[in-house]
């Protein structure tokens, strides 16, 4: 029988080793699995180079994670959003690496790391100076440059509603990144509002099927990072 | 001269209201953060516009009414938002190859520098203790068949933005297809920037002295 359900989220990240890629799903606050990542500051796995599309806020979630020494390097497309306090310091102070990619590069390079394509061209950021160094060439007289598809060995998500295969639902805008993370990484480990019977969610309106999840923990009721935020938390 | 400018061409309401004109019906668009953002109040009663927000919304509604928020519904400028009936949503592979496929009809976005060959500068001043963001700019410069910048004319402090070569990182080459600024719009031409029309009271002369390119004169038959 496949039961990829997990009974906390300490469990679901255990194996998470220093100097792994980790893929962190979430526009700002929107879709981060933020009890996953407290988790992981509680394992406290070292050197991580981290793939999310911003740098938390704050200093719980994705912020805190990185406040905590854990993050040799980011790759993101904007490192710099409101009440982000943690990350612009230690950049300055060259604690931490930042690979910056246009977020549209980075969204094709993350699907593409999952689909098995090794690189790709894309005329996003030619003549500008996240293009130098890298193989330009033309197609049908336009110039596109190459860019590498990027996995990961852990990829930590959120969804809405999942069974115990692992078939997820999202909601909103809160998907973002999370189906492609899952697909790009070895280990794909998500928290879930709810986990549902199998044959309750419509193969019809299933966004990520369970062949790219391997874990799941239900988390009924998780944190918001603003309001977190608002009340001055921190984590740990 | 501060308030002197103040007085003389068009508020940011009044550009994105003159940008919002030239948004053909059945458009799907993106809007930048900003001013950009005030175009969707203003496109012409009887036009049905989609919005696009590459967070992963395709039928974006205006700012929820008090109690109708939620969190988890939101804008790339990270502000909540609504849907309009034939909304949809997906992931952000799907979201940027709505852009980087050619899908989108127009983008509205703001401008640190323009280049009279149509070089677009916004993301970057490269000052050297910046922390770098670019996001989704270069991707809808790239992507975007027609690229509408909405600028204050000049900076805060008076140097022009509209220039012959860019001097800030560039976010793309030759890509912008219109400037409205408080001044003026202006079409990027093979000829370079060429004014097609100038906000009420204010004379070609003048938007060429707070220009650092040579402007050529399109508004015959426009009333000054």
């Amino acid at each position: 029988m496949i039961n990829k359900s997990v009974g906390s989220p300490a469990e679901a990240v255990a194996d998470i080793f220093d100097g792994a890629t980790v893929m962190i799903g979430g526009f700002g606050e929107v879709g981060s699995p933020i009890e996953l990542i407290h988790a992981l500051i509680d394992l406290g796995a070292r050197n991580l180079t981290v793939v999310n599309n911003n740098t938390g806020s704050g200093h719980v979630g994705l912020a805190a994670l990185i406040e905590n020494g854990q993050v040799g390097k980011m790759i993101c497309s904007y490192p710099r959003t409101t009440n982000s306090l943690v990350f612009p310091e230690l950049y300055r102070s060259g604690r931490i690496e930042l690979e910056l990619v246009p977020q549209g590069t980075l969204a094709e390079r993350i699907r593409a790391g999952g689909a098995g394509i090794p690189a790709f061209f894309t005329a996003t950021s030619v003549g500008t100076p996240l293009a130098e160094g890298k193989e330009l060439r033309s197609f049908e007289g336009r110039d596109y440059v190459m860019e590498y598809g990027l996995k990961a060995d852990f990829a930590l998500i959120k969804c809405e509603r999942a069974d115990r295969h692992g078939n997820l639902v999202y909601h909103k805008t809160a998907r973002n990144f999370a189906p492609i993370m899952a697909m790009a990484a070895r280990t794909t480990i998500v928290q879930t509002g709810s986990l549902v019977e199998l044959g309750d969610i419509d193969p019809e309106v299933v966004i990520t099927p369970g062949i790219f999840v391997n874990r799941l923990v239900t988390v009924c009721d998780p944190a918001q990072e603003s309001k977190l935020i608002a009340e001055g938390r921190c984590y740990p | 001269m501060i308030t002197e400018k103040k007085r003389l061409g068009w508020s940011r309401d009044e550009m994105a209201k003159r940008a919002a004109l030239d948004i053909p019906d059945g458009s799907y668009v993106n809007l930048g953060i900003g001013i950009p953002e005030l175009v969707a109040l203003y496109v012409p009663e009887g036009r049905e516009v989609i919005y696009h927000t590459e967070n992963g919304l395709l039928g974006m509604g205006p700012p929820p009414a008090a109690g109708e928020e939620d969190p988890e519904l939101i804008n790339a400028g990270k502000k909540m938002v609504t849907v309009v009936p034939g909304a949809s949503y997906f992931h952000h592979a799907d979201s940027f190859a709505m852009i980087r496929g050619q899908h989108i009809d127009v983008c509205v976005l703001g401008a640190m520098q323009v280049a009279e060959n149509g070089d677009l500068a916004n993301w970057s001043t490269g000052a050297s203790d910046a922390i770098p963001a670019v996001g989704g700019a270069m991707d809808l410069v790239a992507g975007v068949k027609t690229i509408f910048v909405i600028t204050q004319h000049c900076t805060n402090t008076g140097e022009a933005k509209l220039v012959e070569a860019c001097s800030y990182p560039l976010t793309g080459k030759a890509v912008v297809t219109r400037i409205y600024s408080d001044l003026a719009v202006i079409d990027l031409t093979p000829g370079g920037f060429q004014v097609t029309e100038l906000a009420p009271g204010v004379s070609f002369e003048y938007v060429q002295e707070r220009t650092g390119a040579k402007l050529t004169d399109g508004t015959a038959g426009t009333a000054a």
